[in-house]
């Protein structure tokens, strides 16, 4: 994809408004927050043209497939899906009540979700039977699947790597939101991942490892997952909580029930975290 | 006593005990502090887990492990029952968030057909606490059994003050002609709600905690078989909970009842915060009572004595 100087300023700006949505959604019960804003730019620049996913397509045999297999980001999903015009924005202020379907984890009640989630490591082989359909139909269409790096530790994540490799789906791109958090702990105290770029290179994937939260290197990176014979895997190096710096990379910010006046704050904080707004000479000085 | 006050008197009295999880923490969290390393936290990984139970056991060890309860029951099912079940060994299940307990998760987290898998594996008990006093009383029996067991984790506190608790015994609350209540878990809570109703529409009522299903108190439920009518409530699928046991009980003995079951009729229920879930699924103990008073018995129970046939 081209991608120019507008182009990256209306993603940093829409990934702002989905991580306000996200805060808003840490309240009345309460949401997994802080993976929540480390996928936030990810899934962003997926549904800003990178996907063939659009409120008309939904259905479509030959559109993009995007499974979101980790599942507590779904607040980041729900965001997206409301800025890319697939569900109503009002929606969102449903989240957890019982006259909707925007609860803890994806559902297909909610248009855009392709499948539900919650268990980790199931999607990655839903996801191998989706884009097996579409070798056989000799589809052009990409499948897209995001993991947790925690999600790692379940093992039909790696049955599925082997599966991958093996029936050679090139159309297919695993994406690790690597934001060094389990539920509880940091991955490397508890069940080390690393080095996770060797390990998929064994399993037969063509990887890449990224800077997940820089939409110039996401767009590289998605842009070079083209077919050559073996599934992709992408690695975005993220921050857990990004954006808000008083929850960034804390292991006790997982899941989270703000009060009213603390969601107030949190808002105010992304506010003033908020990078400047990106112009053509703060671009070449990046 | 909080679930991990108790859990770490008994592994600290205990050297056999060892306490595990598939890294969900919040009944653990103060374990790797206190017991060093016998706590093992294997990470997301519920099938090696049960695995790595089953050979601590073989060492002599008796594991507690932990787990999200739809993870542990079902994720891992055919470890539990190979692994676990064929060899008989002591390990025990601690399931958290069963039922309606999972609330808002959706229904990725719902173990709601938990006690009926359970429940199919040989020589593996079954346990379900009321409340935290509830799980004070059954847990150290259930820990000192020399049988694998599974145990719905239920931590909220209760009104109600338990009595001491006996394998294979029910807790009976009060006797009733008219109806007889027979629950157990987090159901307890609303059935004394609706009991309570029940007595100011001048019903008499029997209220069971059932406590442990397998073994089960087959007396406790054929002493309610007496009344009128027999109610079931359970955060449960109708297939293989309290209402198959009630059933396979009664047909073992050759009783029949009028049965009225609340349970879950072959559908996952709508994810929401626990208060709305109860409202919307109709299991406040007001909607229970109001759907009790209008259920017609139709006709007194026939009572048949065991032929010469029957145990």
């Amino acid at each position: 994809m081209l991608f120019s100087t507008e182009q990256h300023r209306l993603l940093e700006e829409k990934a702002f408004t989905v991580r306000q949505h996200i805060i808003r959604m840490a309240t009345g019960g309460g949401c997994f927050i802080g993976a929540s804003l480390s996928a936030a730019d990810l899934l962003v620049y997926l549904y800003s043209g990178f996907l063939h996913i659009d409120k008309s397509s939904l259905d479509h045999e030959d559109r993009d497939y995007l499974f979101l297999s980790k599942g507590h980001d779904v607040p980041a999903l729900y965001g997206t899906l409301a800025e890319a015009g697939i569900i109503n924005r009002e929606r969102l202020q449903n989240h957890l009540s019982i006259d909707d379907h925007i609860y803890w984890h994806p559902n297909t009640r909610v248009s855009g979700i392709e499948f539900h989630s919650g268990s980790l490591g199931h999607l990655p082989s839903v996801a191998i039977g989706v884009a097996m359909d579409i070798k056989i139909r000799q589809g052009n269409n990409r499948v897209i699947c995001i993991l947790g790096d925690g999600e790692l530790n379940e093992g039909t994540c790696w049955e599925a790597m082997l599966v991958a490799q093996a029936y050679k789906l090139d159309n297919l791109v695993f994406v690790v939101d690597r934001n060094q958090f389990q539920a509880n702990v940091a991955t490397e105290e508890l069940i080390p991942l690393e080095p996770l770029t060797d390990k998929f290179a064994a399993f037969g994937a063509a990887v890449q490892r990224i800077n997940g939260h820089d939409f110039a290197a996401i767009d590289k990176a998605f842009s070079a997952c083209t077919p050559q014979g073996k599934p992709h895997v992408i690695i975005a190096d993220t921050v857990r909580g990004k954006g808000l710096p008083s929850i960034e990379s804390r292991a006790d910010r997982w899941f989270c029930n703000f009060s009213g006046e603390e969601i107030d704050q949190l808002l105010a904080e992304l506010d003033g975290s908020r990078p400047a707004l990106l112009t053509s000479e703060t671009l070449v000085v990046r | 006593m909080p679930y991990e006050q108790l859990l770490s008197e008994t592994a600290l009295a205990d050297e056999r005990y060892v306490v595990m999880t598939a890294e969900n923490r919040a009944l653990v969290r103060n374990m790797p502090r206190i017991l060093g390393n016998r706590f093992i936290d294997t990470g997301i990984t519920e099938q090696t887990m049960i695995g790595a139970a089953a050979g601590l056991a073989l060492r002599g060890r008796i594991p507690v492990v932990h787990a999200l309860t739809a993870f542990l029951t079902m994720r891992a099912f055919e470890f539990i029952r190979t692994d676990i079940g064929i060899a008989n060994l002591p390990v025990k299940l601690s399931g958290f968030i069963p039922g309606f307990l999972s609330d808002a998760n959706g229904p990725t987290h719902q173990a709601i057909e938990d006690i009926s898998l359970m429940r199919g594996i040989p020589h593996m008990e079954v346990y379900a606490p009321a409340d935290e006093d509830d799980l004070e009383q059954m847990l150290p029996a259930i820990w000192a059994s020399p049988h694998p067991a599974y145990v719905r984790i239920n931590t909220r506190p209760g009104s109600f003050k338990h009595e001491p608790f006996e394998p294979g015994k029910a807790e009976l609350i009060a006797t009733g002609d008219d109806i007889t209540l027979l629950t157990y878990g987090l159901m307890l809570e609303q059935t004394l709600l609706a009991a309570d109703i029940l007595r100011g529409e001048g019903k008499s009522v029997g209220i069971v905690n059932m406590r442990s299903l397998k073994p089960v108190d087959e007396k406790a439920i054929l002493q309610a078989a007496d009344s009128r009518l027999m109610v079931t409530i359970e955060d449960h699928f109708l297939t293989g909970g309290l209402y198959s046991i009630v059933a396979e009980t009664l047909l073992k003995h050759r009783v029949t009842a009028n049965v009225l079951p609340f349970a879950l009729k072959d559908k996952w229920f709508k994810p929401a915060l626990l208060p709305d879930v109860l409202q919307f699924e109709g299991f406040t103990g007001k909607q229970i009572a109001e759907e009790i008073l209008g259920y017609e018995v139709g006709r007194e129970s026939v009572r048949t004595q065991p032929n010469e046939f029957a145990e």
